[in-house]
């Protein structure tokens, strides 16, 4: 049996994993389109800050693990599937038959249609490389605009001010993570971000930039111009998938997969922040590009290549943790609340505290939080067990802060009722 | 054959005293909010209830890490976090359904048990048997996977 997998990211590595784990003796190859390591892009803010060094953003710490696990790791762009022909085509010609395809190829960063973005001062923050120009340009008391205050700006959104940069942030949507963070829960995400030093915009677009040797003009539909040194362009990703246009393989956003993470087409199979895939608290399809959706999805769909899990997906958890500078916020499922439900709320804006929480009926179903740290698991427990709340509900009510109590309660009281 | 700790909330008098050595053992103090050992008391004292992780078989949190921080303790079965590996991203915070592995701001890294390399200090303090640290064949931790399987409702195992 031959597997292979089209990426190197952390969905990818799971699943070559999980595949090792469940048939011994299959081959398996990954297609890389990177010239290091597999490496995490969630771990590039830290690289950026300089807490760990270019090794430490690999996925795997031993340079012996994927010799160990026999994955044979082929650096390469596939730029065709013939789903019929069981074959893929890299960038380069080569040419690869397969078994069991999985198609993992993440995602890649959205690209403003503003004129000037062509100015080598002008930089995404997706790849390592990427990492490493903006080191350079990042100068302390340089001036930066990063345009975009998505998941992944704001957790780079540090490295800048750490690295003593005058910092802009310019964001289109109504409020900062307008994805994740609900109105207040965005708001005091802008004022701590104020409170530390930091230019903020919402609701603004970059009509254009332009540039002189000297400096980058970033001209707002506001009518103001920010004076910048460097451009960080952070305005959220979509799926790889443009290599899949000639073939059969069904694209709506993503890569649509069901719920044994299987494409339209036979043994190609679909994980992470390329595939569209059942989401937990919708049932339906969605692309959520979070890390902990790609590693399951990865793990399921190796069980599923390997034949060894037949039993239907029960969908990805939407969720989401972010620290900017030093404030923790979180976002849980149906975080924006659900037809019939009710929620609960603490608000405590001097301390930059905020909690919400959705229910539909006794059971919770979503959550933003603002503020804490401590065991926020729970609330992924509660809503993915779907647990009943029961009296805890009104006690939740009452003070949302007493979740780590609820979580142990109402399973204390469940093991009691056996 | 690992041994696992366990907990009994009957035996439980909520005495802290698991917490004050748990976080003495980890970051040298008495300081229950460094601990990774909860006690979370009920209607006054009538219910007491230990927790902490309970090293799942293909731990969330494990799997989840985008650096490899986080790894399988042969010897005693723990999942361990390397400090010097962890980036502090949190994913693994929001990713394990237990909430037993949490961000200290004060180090930058997470901290979860570790059975303290296989002589837990938990289980030293504790006065009565509300937390034993036994063979994994025994009957009291065979009964704690069924509680926490069917308590939690989730099989990492078949995620």
């Amino acid at each position: 049996m031959h597997y292979l997998i089209a990426g190197a990211g952390p969905a990818a590595i799971a699943a070559a994993e999980r595949l090792r784990k469940l048939d011994s003796d299959g081959e398996i190859t990954l297609i890389g389109a990177q010239p290091q390591p597999p490496y995490s892009r969630m771990a590039i803010p830290y690289f950026l800050t300089g807490k760990v060094g270019e090794d430490g953003t690999y996925l795997r710490r031993s340079s012996d693990h994927y010799k160990d696990q026999r994955i044979e790791l082929v650096r390469g762009e596939v730029v065709c599937v013939d789903a019929s022909a069981h074959q893929v085509t890299l960038a380069d010609g080569q040419q690869f038959n397969y078994d069991k395809l999985l198609l993992a190829t993440g995602a890649e960063p959205i690209i403003p249609p503003v004129p000037g973005m062509d100015d080598p001062r002008v930089q995404q923050c997706w790849h390592l490389e990427d990492a490493k120009k903006i080191i350079e340009l990042a100068k302390p008391g340089a001036r930066a605009v990063q345009v975009g205050a998505g998941f992944i700006g704001c957790i780079i959104l540090e490295s800048w001010v750490l690295r003593e940069v005058d910092l802009t942030v310019v964001e289109m949507g109504p409020r900062m993570v307008p994805r994740m963070l609900g109105d207040k829960a965005g708001s005091l995400l802008r004022s701590w971000c104020e409170s530390k030093g930091v230019t903020v915009h919402t609701s603004v677009r970059v009509k254009a930039i332009e540039s002189s040797t000297q400096e980058l003009q970033v001209i707002l539909d506001n009518g103001e111009t920010c004076l910048a040194d460097v451009v960080i362009v952070s305005t959220g990703v979509k799926p790889r998938v443009a290599y899949l246009a000639g073939s059969d393989i069904t694209i709506d956003q993503g890569i649509v997969v069901d719920e044994h993470m299987q494409t339209s087409a036979p043994d190609v199979y679909a994980a992470g922040d390329c595939a569209q895939g059942l989401d937990f608290s919708t049932g339906q399809t969605a692309v959520h590009a979070v890390q902990p959706t790609a590693t399951e999805h990865g793990r399921v769909a190796a069980a599923n290549m390997a034949g060894e899990n037949n039993s239907p997906y029960k969908g990805s958890l939407n969720m989401n943790v972010l620290d900017t500078l030093g404030l923790v916020t979180c976002s849980f499922g149906a975080w924006e609340g659900v037809e019939g439900g009710d929620s609960a709320e603490m608000y405590n804006p001097d301390n930059y505290q905020y909690i919400n929480l959705q229910f539909k009926d006794d059971v919770l179903v979503g959550a933003n939080s603002v503020g804490y740290h401590s065991h926020l698991g729970v609330l992924r427990g509660l809503i993915e067990t779907q647990i009943p709340l029961g009296s805890w509900k009104a006690r939740l009510q009452a003070n949302p802060i007493s979740l780590a109590d609820a979580y142990v309660g109402v399973n204390q009281a469940a093991l009691q009722k056996r | 054959m690992h041994k696992a700790l366990v907990m009994e909330v009957d035996a439980c008098t909520g005495c802290h005293q698991c917490e004050m050595m748990c976080s003495y053992g980890k970051v040298g103090a008495f300081n229950p909010a460094k601990s990774v050992m909860d006690i979370t008391i009920f209607d006054g004292g009538v219910v007491n209830v230990p927790s902490t992780c309970t090293q799942c078989e293909e731990a969330w949190c494990m799997v989840v890490c985008p650096v490899q921080a986080i790894t399988l303790n042969s010897v005693t079965g723990a999942k361990e976090v390397s400090a010097e590996a962890c980036v502090g991203c949190k994913v693994c915070t929001i990713a394990c359904p237990f909430g037993a592995i949490n961000y200290d701001p004060d180090t930058g890294v997470v901290a979860k048990c570790d059975l303290c390399g296989g002589e837990p200090m938990c289980v030293e303090a504790c006065p009565t048997t509300a937390l034993a640290f036994v063979s994994q064949d025994s009957t009291g931790y065979q009964r704690m996977l069924q509680h926490a399987a069917t308590a939690a409702g989730l099989d990492s195992t078949k995620m």
